[in-house]
């Protein structure tokens, strides 16, 4: 229990002096920003079919058990608004985080964890290179674009999705459907969702990041590493969704 | 010119009774030595004995838990890992295993430090990787292969030929010829003499192997359980009859 706890504490403040070392070094010379480029293409093209797949079928699932349900206290009206608000708060940016973020953490996570094992780190620290600078501002930079980015393209499929199931299974006029959705969603119901995103993106990568960094162990740690970001990345994004949410309702209602 | 705080007239690298614990083991035990220019300093030591920590606290990898470490006329052991990048740009460091950046070819390997400190033209560096490459024997064949492709001797003089871009003004070498078969570890140590006559005249190594000492040392150092056991010139140290230096020395060379 007690090596648990240590473990647990000292996870939290080597991600929190992570955290600070990446704002320290934030800005990066112009010769990196082809890297950031490439983290973006990389992250990007690694994860649109995930979140876009995943946020179809949630749209449409989420949309046709609103429905059926609501349909018992007479109000099947207001599937699309509700539909919407769901997926443009919550579903849209949480289930990116979750599974974009599983897949671009753990990647990373294996990713520097190899360099660590393989002291290419360290190699790179001895050859006067600032490593924060090189290997992860610009992974979080790129998770800054990319994870907003894919957020509102599942925002859009999945409220398209939902609207498409409804229309089709249930009958439902789409213009009428589409003017109760737009006339009841705001579009601080869309910002809360991007804002909630860039925030994900952020404690997503860095995750990754510090646990590449704390690889120890060889191989098999590396196996240990990619396994444990998985979790952490879907822990931390459930947990903190509470409370981002707690404060993002304080600040924007 | 030498940045301020550097004492040129005092040793390159002084380190001053370092302890170093990981948890509940305590690696070095009050180690201090002083390494002049122009000297090679070679320490010896068996497995676990704390070499590799040594030469880790050197180039600010691992921060002492004591004692005090000043390369250049500059104390090091406190400083932020921004503050030791102008510090690292000016030492070499060879490790074990090479650890050459495994995505990259051999000429993006040794280029990467010209490309990151420099702002060469692409032709000039590919001049002077071809010039590094020559000078640890190896040929333009090499350059784009990966260091997958590379046999374990080729891998550590491409490590030598990186860690030598930087134009050093000391070199730490981590076991060079562990691993190695004994024709490329004897390679291996001619190329560190040679290095030694030519290019950087102050190194530090590491290594258990004899041969491989008495090949480039000036001095000689061992290291048993995170002391110094002996600490001289090296023949004083090879020939004493320190009965640990001794049996470290039969333990070895049986």
């Amino acid at each position: 229990m007690d090596t648990y706890l240590t473990r647990t504490a000292l996870w939290y403040g080597g991600v929190a002096l992570l955290t600070r070392d990446v704002v320290r070094n934030i800005v990066l010379p112009r010769k990196y920003l082809a890297l950031v480029i490439r983290e973006i293409d990389l992250m990007g093209n690694r994860s649109l079919v995930v979140a876009l797949t995943a946020a179809l079928f949630t749209g449409m699932v989420f949309a046709l058990q609103t429905a059926v349900n609501m349909a018992r206290f007479g109000a099947e009206t207001y599937v699309g608004p509700v539909a919407a608000l769901a997926i443009l708060r919550e579903l849209g940016p949480v289930l990116t985080a979750i599974l974009v973020g599983g897949k671009v953490a753990s990647g990373i996570a294996a990713e520097l964890g190899s360099m660590k094992v393989t002291e290419q780190i360290d190699a790179l620290r001895t050859l006067g290179v600032n490593y924060i600078k090189r290997l992860i501002v610009p992974r979080v930079l790129a998770a800054l674009v990319v994870f907003p980015f894919l957020t509102v393209l599942a925002d859009a499929l999945g409220v398209l999705g939902g609207l498409a199931i409804i229309v089709l299974e249930r009958g439902a006029d789409p213009y009428a459907y589409w003017n109760v959705t737009t006339y009841w969603v705001l579009p601080r119901d869309f910002l809360m969702g991007v804002v909630k995103s860039v925030f994900f993106g952020f404690i997503v990568t860095l995750i990754g990041c510090y646990n590449g960094l704390s690889t120890e162990g060889g191989t098999e740690g590396l196996g240990r590493t990619t396994t444990a970001t998985v979790v952490h990345v879907t822990m931390s994004v459930i947990v903190s969704d509470f409370f981002l949410t707690k404060l993002l309702l304080f600040l924007l209602w | 010119m030498a940045p301020a705080g550097d004492r040129t007239d005092g040793p390159l690298v002084e380190v001053m009774d370092v302890h170093k614990s990981f948890e509940r083991t305590e690696v070095l035990r009050g180690v201090s030595f002083a390494l002049n220019r122009g000297e090679t300093l070679v320490i010896m030591g068996g497995s676990g004995s704390g070499k590799t920590v040594t030469l880790r606290c050197v180039a600010g990898l691992l921060r002492p838990d004591a004692g005090r470490i000043r390369v250049f006329g500059t104390f090091i052991e406190r400083l932020s890992e921004e503050e030791l990048l102008p510090i690292r740009r000016r030492m070499g460091y060879v490790f074990q295993g090479a650890a050459l950046f495994d995505s990259l070819t051999v000429h993006e390997n040794v280029a990467y430090p010209l490309r990151e400190h420099t702002s060469l033209e692409e032709e000039e560096i590919k001049e002077r990787v071809r010039h590094f490459l020559s000078l640890v024997g190896l040929t333009d064949e090499v350059l784009g292969l990966l260091p997958g492709e590379l046999s374990g001797g080729m891998r550590k003089r491409v490590g030598i030929a990186r860690a030598l871009a930087v134009e050093p003004e000391v070199l730490l070498f981590d076991e060079p010829t562990a691993g190695l078969d004994p024709t490329n570890a004897r390679l291996v140590g001619d190329l560190i003499a040679q290095v030694g006559t030519r290019l950087c005249d102050t190194a530090i190594v590491l290594t258990h192997d004899l041969d491989l000492t008495r090949a480039v040392a000036d001095r000689v150092a061992i290291l048993i359980g995170g002391q110094f056991a002996a600490l001289g010139d090296r023949d004083e140290v090879l020939e004493a009859g320190h009965p640990a230096v001794r049996a470290f020395l039969a333990g070895e060379a049986h």
